[in-house]
């Protein structure tokens, strides 16, 4: 893949980002009575307009990134306290918009990516703050603990799949559902209830099982992120370079002629629901021993719903997969700091991402009125029904 | 031969649901019955408000309770098995076994406790609801070849319209005019891009979910709680008794007794069940449903009538999506349709794509829902989380195929091309 085909692959993304936060502007703009307060005079109008909407961005992009009132009075480097926490979510969401990916590459639609996170705190947690280990020993056990339940949590759509034809988009929004209620029962039981506490809190998580922090104890970005980007090389090795890897991208072409071509989809099905199950598991794992230290009820906050949008935002492959949830970590924490800055709600980071995943699933809309030709196809799936 | 293997299959399905039945009865036996230290009074109350009085109170020992409605369900499952041997579908000897079964169950889950039976009931249909109108758009769009994940937009979108408007004008009936345009609008979003740009609408429906759960709540937050005297206080609808019916035992309380969007909901279902089958428009449904190729042969044109009808689709949503405001509560808050768009996708898949099999479903959720609730604040034995999963495991079971063949409209999600390629 040389850097042209790169560059050509983003050219879609970015118009859909630009776009989407040109719509997200008008939002924020529109909605501020300090603004509709100078309708009546156009320049005045438009000149508040214009510095709303700037100085929404602008808190967005401190809090996402670097922010000079932290650097003030400290060394320049504190000013990036804001990009550590966009990597620390990053890196969580990278590994469920893999899981995401992964399985569009068979064919799949995997939304229970939450459901499988859950799971996935629920194994790193307990092992985390349940045994004694020595410190590298602990982590990898909790992460293997993660994996594994997580595994079987999304395998066992694959074989429903597989050995029933129920559908995977339906079996994983019901489980979702089921891993959240289950995680909610868990955290009272004694088992997992904190001592001296009665509210659905677990233990937290002994130091020798949290993940190395990077730089120091004042910045929580930690070893998490290589993981993540590790794994996402993983992905492009076995997709691109596997045996298994052909297969699945076979099957995700047309699954019919892969059938005949003597490829069990059986197996690919549950074979690639359970890789993806893992990768969310290991998302949850990273989010709790990582950052979190502690299981809560909403452990996985919207991770899970955000991969959707990262896996189509990264076209499905690991590279814009690794961008994409940089991309919507930033906005998620930059968004936090621009609701307290400047009163901006954070969901506008809602109806921004949607859009541009909305922009990039149509491209007939951006080429048509665009004008822009040679764009590389959006269709990351065909679209197939119910009963397919 | 063909036929003989259909109905071997039939009789092997049947088989195993006896059996199925029978190991519950057991359990029912052993777990309600025999288990429990001692036997504690339960009181079903029957009367909620002014309607004629046949028995205002029932009061039962929960043990004995429990063997005698486990023993009534081993009569209801002896008669499903002559019927079964007979060949007969099992139909009413099969509820009248799960009804005898739930009671035993309530007579344990409830054992000390006092349960407001016409409450219970009442409830449920309340939180059905929702679920209704959303499961009846999603078989609208679905039995039209269009998969409909929007629901949970279209319910949130309607809500938030005639909470709004019905805020702003103070009057509930503007707020009812206005939500079933906002799920309309939702469903322009939905068929514009899934029928001419042939987007995947599986993607498509989860995207537009959540473009609706920001913007209103967005707005809520912006908008909606500065001013909230302004933009948040709609006046709701109050509760219509209609003479003679709502006096009814049981019933009447239940369903006669209600706001005018819950009339509207029954004149909708009927309209829907009847025409789906036996009108022009139900005929073209079903038709560009299930083979689109078949249907332009005639001169139909496929898109245009799936077009339509996804936004008549927008509109009974809509229309649900009042009831969370003008209907009941009068404010808006962010995402307070909290996934109902999602059960009434289950209830819908669980209805088998019917509409009064949707509706029962709709119904059984949500008398599971407000059980929940109400066995959560009695005691019981049953952590009330484990309760709140019954309608995702039994949709999981559905679409698994345990029970029934389920299955979707033929050409449900797949984008038509002119000519057709399928």
């Amino acid at each position: 893949m040389n850097v042209k085909s790169i560059a050509r692959k983003a050219i879609l993304p970015s118009i859909a980002f630009a776009l989407a936060l040109f719509v997200g502007g008008l939002v924020i703009g529109l909605t501020d009575s300090r603004v509709l307060s100078k309708i009546s005079s156009p320049i005045s109008f438009i000149k508040i307009f214009a510095s709303t909407v700037g100085n929404a961005y602008l808190a967005l992009f401190q809090g996402a990134i670097f922010d000079p009132n932290l650097a003030e009075g400290h060394s320049f480097l504190t000013g990036f306290y804001p990009l550590s926490q966009t990597v620390v979510n990053a890196a969580p969401l990278m590994l469920c918009g893999l899981s995401v990916a992964i399985a569009f590459k068979a064919g799949l639609f995997n939304i229970g990516a939450q459901g499988q996170f859950i799971l996935g705190a629920i194994g790193a947690s307990y092992v985390g703050f349940h045994f004694k280990l020595p410190i590298v020993v602990h982590i990898l056990i909790a992460i293997f603990a993660a994996i594994v339940l997580s595994a079987l949590w999304g395998g066992f759509v694959g074989l429903l799949k597989a050995k029933t034809g129920a559908h995977e988009v339906i079996v994983t929004i019901m489980l979702n559902y089921i891993a959240a209620n289950f995680l909610l029962w868990l955290l009272g039981t004694s088992a997992f209830l904190r001592p001296g506490r009665l509210d659905p809190l677990a233990p937290p998580i002994a130091e020798s099982a949290r993940l190395l922090r990077l730089f120091g104890q004042n910045y929580s970005v930690n070893v998490g992120i290589f993981i993540s980007v590790f794994v996402a090389f993983l992905f492009w090795l076995l997709i691109n370079r596997s045996t298994w890897g052909f297969k699945t991208r076979a099957v995700g072409a047309n699954s019919s002629a892969a059938k005949t071509a003597g490829i069990s989809v059986q197996k690919i099905t549950v074979g690639t629901m359970l890789i993806a199950g893992g990768l969310s598991g290991l998302a949850g794992a990273i989010h709790v021993l990582g950052f979190q230290y502690e299981l809560t009820a909403d452990v996985a906050g919207s991770f899970g719903f955000d991969a959707i949008t990262v896996a189509l935002l990264g076209r499905g492959g690991p590279v814009g997969v690794v961008l994409a949830s940089l991309l919507f970590a930033g906005l998620r924490v930059g968004g936090s700091t621009m609701q307290a800055n400047v009163q901006v709600p954070v969901e506008i980071v809602l109806v921004i991402q949607a859009l541009v995943v909305l922009f990039i699933a149509a491209p007939g809309l951006i080429t048509r009125y665009l004008k822009i030709k040679n764009l590389e196809s959006g269709q990351e799936m065909a679209s197939k029904g119910w009963n397919g | 031969m063909k036929n003989k293997q259909v109905v071997s299959a039939l009789a092997k399905k049947r088989t195993r649901n006896l059996v199925i039945m029978a190991v519950l009865n057991v359990v029912s036996f052993i777990l309600f019955a025999y288990l429990p230290g001692k036997s504690q009074n339960v009181t079903f109350n029957f009367v909620l408000g002014d309607e004629w009085v046949i028995i205002h109170s029932w009061i039962i020992g929960s043990k004995f309770g429990a063997y005698c409605f486990s023993g009534l369900a081993v009569v209801f499952l002896g008669v499903a098995f002559l019927r079964a041997r007979q060949g007969k579908k099992l139909g009413a000897s099969a509820l009248a076994y799960a009804l005898s079964i739930f009671i035993a169950f309530m007579c344990w889950a409830a054992a000390g406790a006092a349960i407001s039976v016409t409450g219970l009931l009442q409830g449920g249909l309340f939180l059905a609801i929702p679920l209704v109108f959303g499961s009846l758009s999603g078989l609208i769009c679905e039995r039209s070849g269009v998969i409909n994940i929007a629901i949970e937009g279209q319910l949130l979108a309607g809500a938030f319209a005639a909470g709004v408007v019905g805020s702003l004008t103070q009057n509930a009936w503007a707020g009812l005019l206005v939500a079933p345009l906002a799920g309309a609008l939702i469903s322009l979003l939905l068929a514009t891009f899934a029928i001419k740009y042939a987007v995947d609408q599986v993607i498509l429906g989860f995207v537009i979910n959540v473009l609706v759960i920001g913007l209103t709540s967005f707005a809520s937050q912006r908008v909606l709680t500065t001013d909230s005297a302004t933009w948040n206080s709609s006046p709701i609808f109050s509760t219509i008794q209609i003479p003679v019916l709502s006096k009814i035992p049981l019933i009447g309380p239940i369903f006669f007794s209600q706001t005018i969007i819950v009339y509207m909901l029954y004149v909708i279902v009927a309209v829907i069940q009847l025409s789906l089958f036996k009108s022009k428009w139900g005929l073209r449904m079903r038709a560009v449903g299930e083979l689109p190729v078949a249907a332009e042969s005639v001169g139909i044109d496929v898109n245009k009538v799936r077009f339509r009808n996804v936004l008549i689709a927008g509109l009974v949503a809509g229309l649900g999506g009042a009831f969370f405001t003008v209907g009941s509560s009068g404010a808006f808050s962010r995402q307070m349709t909290a996934g109902m768009g999602f059960i009434a996708l289950a209830a819908l898949i669980f209805g088998k794509w019917t509409p009064l099999g949707a509706v029962a479903a709709a119904l059984l959720f949500g008398f599971a829902d407000q059980l929940r609730t109400v066995l959560s604040i009695t005691g019981t034995p049953i952590p009330s989380e484990f309760m709140v999963m019954v309608p995702y495991i039994v949709t999981i079971i559905a679409v698994s195929g345990f029970v029934g063949k389920v299955r979707a409209p033929a050409s449900d999600g797949i984008p038509y091309k002119r000519g057709g390629s399928h």
